[in-house]
């Protein structure tokens, strides 16, 4: 069997210090391997967002150990942090954050300006990325003049088109109505079949974890229990 | 990397055009009303300046009277006579000349316009005492001022409205039943700081006035010239004995008579303006300090509105650097900007206000490099730390920021 991509082991985030402190990762133990597709479920206040926040080098633990392809993450300098998050990661919000007056297209291609991208290398990738999500049409449209699933399918865009290894998408659909949701989540599905990305995904819909290959719970801080899905839903709607 | 920046800066600045404009307006403000204001005070200064070295800055007006503001009531002391002239011309050093003035007022007439002026009799003296050049013509002869010849000097003003502007030597005109041959005409000084139109005058020889209209041998003022190597105040002190002496004014007498001494007034008068350059100045330097607060706030404001955008920014995998130089960019372009157009429009508005103040055209380098650093700095000092606080933060607070 295949290295895992991430693996996490005893990781600890404690917010606050002194009395008032507050254990909200109590000792993380996950393994997750190249290729899957991840279904991070819990009830609210569970520590999602606090793991998917470490996984993608936005936040550091305060104990244990990350590793990423076998490279220790959390002794990395800041700017180290950046350029893995440059190179390896593509993020999705719940709030979209895409910047606003902005164009889809400049969206898109924010990453690949950071990165050094020369001018129509990155025009014509951002492109591609917007073409995958459905949205080549859209691209002068600004954050204001597109819905909230359009603008979601902005930001997936935004977050592939580094061609990243892991995608992390925190409520993805949090903001969305089911059928808009359904869309994102295909969209999510394709990707990571067609392209290989990793893909670890929060939900609060059992409807939208469905689509996972692998469903892990989180309870108060820890792994309470982690399932494989038989049988996910979108890779039929795809094929047909 | 800078490239990048540079690229990032721009676009958001054409991108947020009502923020970035507010922010480039109170340097605009700032520069434009420091410039204007203390350029303005300096040409004022320096015009007053020029206005009191016409009148020439080492002449020693000496009248009857205890001067202003003192004595009051008693008989009127009595006027100087030409011995006196001679007696501080000839005993005190330092005396370059002395020159009488016999004053009366009259109406001028010629072919049917007329026009009230005043006539001062005095000698060729008077032009060495303070240089006033002729516009043509000539001034008196010995021989003009030893007869006492009707001839006369006038000024322009009484070209433009007796004349109406045109050829006056040669011709003669009437005043006070007298006629007078125009002998020359005297260029032009202007309006005094003080004391009215200096070119409403007739001059004649003083024998002449004293003859025709005073009718004594009297002379109600004396100008004398001083040496620029001698003291002023020294040259004073003399003559104010001699003519104690003179005027048989003994003991702890007051003096009868006053010596006015240009050139205190002409420190007077521009230590003034240098006064009013200086509070002008610190109005102007508040208002820069004010568009200075304009500027903080827009960019403290905008910096806090900006905070997730850095957030975004650096989630997708911008180190903290390049936000940080785009920031900084953004404050510096901005700033720049602000400071020339501030630049721009204060040499319009001088251009505009020059003329309607009376004073000339000026560009003080100094005044212009001072504002435009300072407003910059501030510029780029507040559009940075807050940036810099910002960019400190973990991304994922950056993007919670709210
Ligand atoms: N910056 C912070 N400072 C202090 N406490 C925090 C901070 N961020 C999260 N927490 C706390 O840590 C715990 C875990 O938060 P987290 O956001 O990971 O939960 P979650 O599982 O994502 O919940 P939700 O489903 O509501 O998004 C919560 O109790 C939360 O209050
Ligand atoms: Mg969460």
């Amino acid at each position: 069997m295949a290295d895992p991509i991430i693996r996490l082991s005893g990781i600890v985030k404690t917010y606050g210090e002194g009395p008032t402190a507050f254990q909200a990762l109590k000792g993380i133990d996950l393994d997750i391997m190249p290729g899957d597709f991840i279904a991070v479920m819990g009830a609210s206040g569970s520590g999602k967002s606090t793991t998917m926040n470490i996984l993608g080098c936005l936040d550091v633990p305060t104990r244990g150990q990350y590793l990423f392809r076998g490279h220790r993450v959390e002794v990395l300098t800041r700017d180290q942090r950046a350029l893995l998050r440059r190179k390896y990661f593509g993020f999705v919000f719940q709030g979209f954050n895409l910047l606003s007056r902005t164009s889809a297209l400049e969206n898109v291609e924010l990453p690949l300006v950071y990165r050094g991208d020369p001018k129509a290398e990155r025009h014509d990738a951002a492109m591609a990325a917007l073409d995958k999500v459905g949205l080549k049409d859209w691209w002068d449209h600004t954050p204001a003049e597109l819905s909230g699933g359009q603008q979601q399918r902005v930001a997936i865009a935004r977050a592939i088109v580094t061609r990243p290894q892991v995608l992390l998408a925190d409520e993805p659909t949090g903001n969305l109505d089911s059928e808009r949701s359904v869309e994102i989540m295909q969209l999510l599905s394709d990707l990571n079949r067609n392209s290989g990305i990793t893909v670890l995904m929060v939900t609060h819909e059992p409807d939208m974890a469905e689509f996972a290959h692998t469903l892990v719970h989180f309870k108060d801080g820890l792994v309470e229990r982690i399932e494989a899905n038989p049988k996910p839903l979108g890779l039929a709607g795809s094929d047909a | 990397m800078i490239g990048t920046t540079f690229f990032l800066a721009l676009r958001s600045i054409r991108r947020h055009v009502l923020r970035s404009f507010l922010t480039v307006l109170g340097i605009v403000i700032g520069v434009a009303a420091v410039v204007t204001m203390v350029t303005l005070g300096n040409a004022t200064t320096a015009a007053v300046q020029s206005q009191i070295s016409a009148l020439g800055t080492n002449i020693l007006q000496i009248r009857p009277g205890q001067g202003f503001g003192r004595g009051g009531g008693g008989p009127r002391p009595p006027d100087f006579e030409m011995d006196d002239l001679e007696a501080i011309a000839q005993q005190i050093a330092g005396v370059t000349a002395v020159a009488p003035q016999a004053q009366t007022s009259g109406t001028a007439i010629y072919e049917g316009a007329n026009w009230s002026t005043t006539v001062n009799g005095t000698t060729d003296a008077y032009f060495t005492v303070q240089p006033w050049p002729l516009a043509e013509g000539r001034t008196f002869t010995p021989a003009e001022e030893q007869a006492g010849k009707s001839v006369c000097i006038i000024g322009n003003t009484i070209r433009q409205n007796l004349y109406r502007g045109g050829g006056a030597v040669g011709t003669r005109f009437r005043i006070k039943g007298v006629s007078c041959d125009v002998i020359g005409v005297l260029s032009t000084r202007g309006q005094a700081g003080f004391g009215g139109d200096q070119d409403d005058i007739v001059i004649m020889p003083v024998k002449a006035v004293q003859r025709r209209f005073t009718g004594n041998q009297n002379v109600s003022v004396m100008l004398v010239g001083v040496d620029q190597n001698y003291a002023n105040e020294q040259v004073q002190a003399s003559i104010t004995d001699l003519l104690r002496e003179r005027r048989k004014i003994t003991g702890g007498k007051d003096d009868d008579f006053n010596i006015f001494d240009t050139k205190q007034i002409s420190e007077t008068l521009t230590g003034t303006t240098t006064l009013l350059t200086r509070i002008v100045a610190t109005v102007a330097a508040i208002s820069l300090l004010v568009g200075g607060i304009g500027i903080m706030n827009i960019m403290l404001v905008s910096v806090t509105e900006r905070t997730r955008e850095i957030g975004i920014r650096l989630a997708i995998g911008a180190v903290a650097r390049e936000v940080l130089l785009q920031f900084l960019v953004e404050a510096i372009v901005l700033s720049c900007l602000g400071g020339l157009a501030g630049l721009v429009i204060a040499q319009l508005a001088i251009a505009v206000l020059s003329p309607l103040m009376q004073v000339s055209w000026m560009f003080d380098a100094q005044i212009n490099v001072i504002a435009f650093a300072i407003s910059a700095i501030i510029g780029v000092v507040f559009g940075y730390f807050p940036a810099r606080r910002a960019a400190s933060l973990n991304p994922i607070d950056a993007l919670r920021h709210e």
